[in-house]
């Protein structure tokens, strides 16, 4: 049997907390006796007549004095070191109750209190996002940044900044992503699966993940990298990340690429990275000439729908998909139908577009069959409307741009400004087709088809009483997982008359034939 | 990659319902612009959160803090014993100001003290004095001291010693003169001047020879038994004045001195339950100047006013002040007063909540918390509140309505700036006019523009 004390100057402990720990240390393996205790003149004596320290010692009230009688030198150094552990650490850091847990209002704050956390959401305003986004980096996490409004400066050297800290940016700008099989921003839900994409278009990477899962494939990760990652000024800094990330992942077979055509010079790079993540990688950029896409592994594609297809037949049979795909399921008898329903004066498009990139696509599409079209922001200037709010000619025109939606709400989550133009479209007699995109899932609104059917059914009204008869064209962009009900919203559509495809590709495509048609019949 | 998503949401906090629909985890910040919205700031200061820089300094900086055992070891002449304090210069609370910009306790006091010292016979020659040059002022800071309220300290003034035995380094005090008509609210009468002759012949004799006897008493422990009292050792020392008034007693008695002279000393203590808030304050400043100047840290080492300015120092940034003026408290005020006749914040007491004590240690003492018109709840909350805004717990001062954890210490600048939250600071509100005294007392935040400033401060010395 041995004793041993320690004096632990100039710490003081209230004695209830004291002899918890003495307790304690009591109740350890081979300590016979112990205490934890102010060195005060009157404890000293109490050790004493203990038994618990052998001779009296200098009284030295600040002091926290242990002392511990035990079987042997390591019980004791044991019960030593838990009583200095015990000394040091926070009792609880739960309260006793009454106070309210506060909210955490930084990042930081939320990391400390969160600490399992991978990723920072980033949707407050544009001017603040950047630095938050720094933060966010700084502090370990991916980031996904839905604000726009980043100046290239901040966007350039925050991606610069997670290359050296080994994280992804995703954004600014950044509508949509899905990680882990979790929704980010505007998403749909999906089917996990093998197949990863990385999008530098928010309702291109929609499209490709939502028809992916109607075609009984799956995503593994859709990684978003904001609008402009592309530009020299980015240098695709966050698609060249995604597609290391993806080659990387065990759970990526396939990757796909969606984006509107880089320079030349970040497009070799992309390429090569491409080429090279030993993967196959179906390409889509929207607009290139597909003979520039060259490189091992590489699938080049010209729509988002034929990506999704293609990526599929890849997940499922190693082998791309033999021929093209059909142009859509309305046939021909039909499409002579509608066009012989028309008046003389009914000759044009008006694509109505919520999504961006379904816009850009009807465009580039439309263009190749039918010629240039009238647009807020055209293929070509020379073919920008001189009033934006009002259509001439072949429009197509995207409801979700900036210059539609200052001071609005979006039209995935407003449609009022949408079922205007449907009406002032329907009033036009040079109108024969009405071309409309429906995009669900999380974020959208939460029945946009139910918005959108009682302004066509007042649009179709109107055109009947100026003897014309427009057709409604629509596609709806989602799944059967979304909150929103996919069959339902088809329905709806349906219901109401309009004429709804599987993707943006066939509901242009019919279009594009209606309108071929009307310049035969006529 | 792993089967499931944790996500920080910053903004619109439904996507954070995306998330946890489809089986992530999302925990949403209660987010607005950090800096008040200043965009440069915010940037500034985004460059600075989690610098391994500033992260390794804070650590020395925070340990130097918590490693201080300040110990009152006795009384000096202020003018012998303050650091380049000189014969003809007058110390006063807070930041520097000119003596013609002073808030009229401020000048009451200044004025005080000139005819206390016996520099001038009336207020008028006082004034010229000013004037001419020939007295200067300085805050307590710069001469390792601090004062409550006015804070003025003239040089043969009693101060109390209190030595950091740690590091070495010594702050300094005024003797509290108790309530009612005194020079820290700026009455200057004969009756004010008389008690601060007697307070610097009998009371700092018998002081002096009890502390010689004593041979120091350590403070930190009488603090950290005061927070078990009800006190927060601020606004409220009614405890640690008795505390310390114990230790000194039986010393007192032994000292052989005049028995009336070492009554009436010991009978003017127990008369003061704010008598051992200028003791906190010295051992808060002692343990805080061992903090300062460590290289970018951004650790605070003093919050103080001058009844015209709310000023702050920072560790890492030197002899610089970052100020902004000084908020009016909306407190609770005694009968007959409201906050039309109060005047801004004021004093150098604000160094108790630097040191993690005061308002960051309001759950300790329920007590003033209904003074200042809260519930113990809240002041549980508000301690807690202080907890994200600081760089770790003293846990040399614990509080058991806090299950017995260390007060939140070593405010952060860049956290009050990234949280928006605000250090709290329990405060006695003075009258605006000289010499009416205190009419009430409340809790105030320090105020942000002080931290946004030195964040930017600090980031500039951080990228050079």
């Amino acid at each position: 049997m041995k004793s041993q004390q320690k004096i632990l100057p100039n710490i003081y402990r209230d004695s209830v907390a004291l002899m918890q720990i003495s307790s304690k240390l009591c109740d350890l393996p081979g300590v016979i006796q112990a205490s934890a205790i102010m060195a005060t003149a009157a404890n000293i004596e109490l050790l004493l007549e203990a038994g618990l320290i052998k001779k009296a010692i200098e009284p030295a009230p600040n002091d926290l004095l242990i002392a511990i009688q035990g079987d042997d030198d390591k019980s004791i150094a044991v019960a030593f070191d838990q009583a200095e552990e015990k000394l040091n650490e926070a009792p609880s850091t739960t309260s006793n109750g009454n106070a309210a847990a506060l909210a955490p209002q930084s990042i930081e704050m939320a990391l400390d209190e969160f600490p399992e956390a991978q990723l920072a959401l980033i949707s407050c305003p544009g001017e603040y996002a950047g630095a938050e986004a720094k933060k966010a980096l700084q502090l370990g996490l991916d980031v996904m940044i839905f604000s726009d409004n980043v100046s290239f400066e901040d966007e350039r050297a925050l991606k610069e900044l997670a290359i050296d800290l080994d994280k992804l940016v995703m954004g600014p700008d950044c509508g949509t992503a899905i990680l882990n099989g979790v929704p980010l921003g505007f998403a749909n839900v999906v089917a996990k699966g093998d197949i990863g994409i990385v999008a530098a278009s928010g309702t291109g990477l929609q499209q490709v993940s939502c028809l992916v899962d109607q075609l009984g494939a799956g995503i593994s990760q859709a990684i978003g990298t904001g609008g402009r990652d592309l530009n020299a000024k980015i240098g695709g800094l966050s698609m060249l990340k995604g597609i290391l990330t993806l080659s990387q992942d065990s759970d990526t077979k396939v990757i796909v690429l969606v984006s509107k055509p880089p320079s030349s010079e970040i497009a070799e790079k992309v390429l090569a990275e491409a080429s090279t993540c030993g993967k196959p990688v179906v390409v889509n950029f929207l607009g290139a000439d597909l003979a520039t896409l060259k490189g091992e592994n590489i699938y080049p594609v010209e729509t988002l729908e034929e990506a999704a297809h293609t990526a599929a037949q890849l997940s499922k049979e190693d082998t791309p998909s033999s021929g093209p795909l059909p142009r859509h399921s309305v046939k021909p008898a039909e499409i002579k139908k509608i066009a012989q329903t028309l008046s003389d004066s009914q000759k044009y498009v008006r694509g109505l577009y919520s999504g961006g990139t379904f816009s850009y696509e009807a465009m580039l599409l439309l263009d190749q069959e039918i010629g240039p079209m009238n647009s807020s922001s055209p293929l070509n200037a020379e073919h920008k409307l001189n009033d934006i709010w009002s259509s001439t000619g072949n429009t197509i025109i995207d409801l979700g741009d900036d210059l539609f939606t200052r001071g609005r709400p979006h039209p995935m989550i407003d449609h009022r400004l949408r079922n205007d133009r449907i009406l002032q479209e329907a009033e036009d007699p040079e109108t024969a087709v009405i071309l409309l995109d429906v995009v669900i899932g999380h974020g959208s609104h939460n029945d946009p088809a139910g918005e959108m059917v009682a302004s066509i059914k007042t649009a179709r009204k109107a055109a009947n009483k100026i003897g014309n008869n427009p057709a409604f064209v629509t596609f709806v962009c989602g799944t059967h997982g979304d909150p929103q009900n996919f069959a339902a919203q088809e329905n709806k559509l349906r219901d109401a008359g309009a004429i709804v495809l599987e993707s943006n590709a066939q509901a242009v495509r019919l279009t594009s034939d209606i309108l071929l048609a009307v310049g035969e019949t006529k | 990659m792993s089967d499931t998503l944790n996500v920080i949401n910053v903004g619109l906090s439904s996507f954070a319902d995306a998330v946890t629909g489809a089986g992530g985890q999302a925990i949403n910040v209660n987010w607005r612009p950090p800096a008040d919205g200043d965009i440069d700031v915010g940037n500034a200061l985004a460059g600075l959160v989690n610098n391994q820089i500033i992260d390794a300094a804070n650590r020395i900086a925070f340990d130097k803090y918590l490693n201080a055992q300040p110990v009152l070891e006795g009384i000096g002449r202020a003018g012998d014993v303050l650091p380049s304090m000189g014969e003809r210069t007058i110390l006063h609370a807070g930041p520097p100001i000119d003596w013609q910009e002073v808030c009229k306790p401020v000048h009451g006091a200044i004025i005080g003290a000139i005819l206390y010292e016996g520099w001038a016979s009336d207020e008028k020659t006082a004034t010229e004095l000013l004037k001419s040059g020939e007295v200067t002022i300085d805050p307590c800071h710069h001469h390792s001291a601090v004062g409550p309220m006015a804070g003025i300290t003239s040089p043969s003034m009693p101060v109390l010693i209190v030595t950091n035995t740690t590091d070495g380094n010594k702050a300094f005090t005024n003797l509290n003169e108790g309530l009612g008509k005194v020079l820290r609210f700026g009455a200057n009468s004969e009756d004010v001047i008389k008690r601060l002759k007697w307070m610097q012949t009998t009371l700092a004799d018998v002081l002096n020879a009890a502390l010689s006897s004593a041979e120091g008493i350590d403070v930190k422990t009488i603090m950290a038994q005061a927070l078990y009292m009800g006190d927060e050792v601020h606004n409220r020392n009614a405890a640690a004045t008795g505390l310390l008034l114990k230790q000194l007693v039986p010393h007192a008695l032994r000292a052989k001195m005049d028995a009336d002279d070492v009554a009436t000393a010991i009978e003017f203590i127990a008369g003061n339950d704010h008598f051992f808030l200028n003791v906190s304050m010295a051992a808060c400043k002692a343990m805080l100047d061992a903090a300062h100047g460590v290289s970018n840290s951004s650790m605070v080492t003093a919050m103080a006013r001058n009844g015209v300015e709310f000023g702050i120092r920072v560790s890492g940034c030197g002899d610089q002040w970052f100020t902004t003026p000084a908020p009016i408290v909306d407190g609770l005020y005694f009968p007959g007063y409201s906050i039309e006749d109060a005047a801004p914040d004021l004093g150098d007491s604000a160094i108790t909540e630097t040191a993690g004590i005061g308002g960051f240690a309001m759950a300790a003492s329920p007590a003033i918390v209904q003074f200042v018109g809260g519930t113990p709840a809240d002041a549980i909350a508000r301690s807690k509140e202080m907890l994200p805004i600081t760089l770790g717990r003293n846990n040399a001062l614990t509080i058991p309505a806090l299950n017995f954890n260390g007060t939140a210490a070593g405010i952060d600048i860049r956290k009050v700036v990234d949280t928006g939250i605000q250090p709290i600071i329990n405060t006695g509100i003075a009258h605006k006019d000289a010499g009416v005294g205190q009419i009430g007392a409340g809790i105030t935040r320090a105020p942000m523009a002080c931290f946004t400033k030195a964040v930017l401060a600090l980031a500039k010395g951080i990228s050079a």
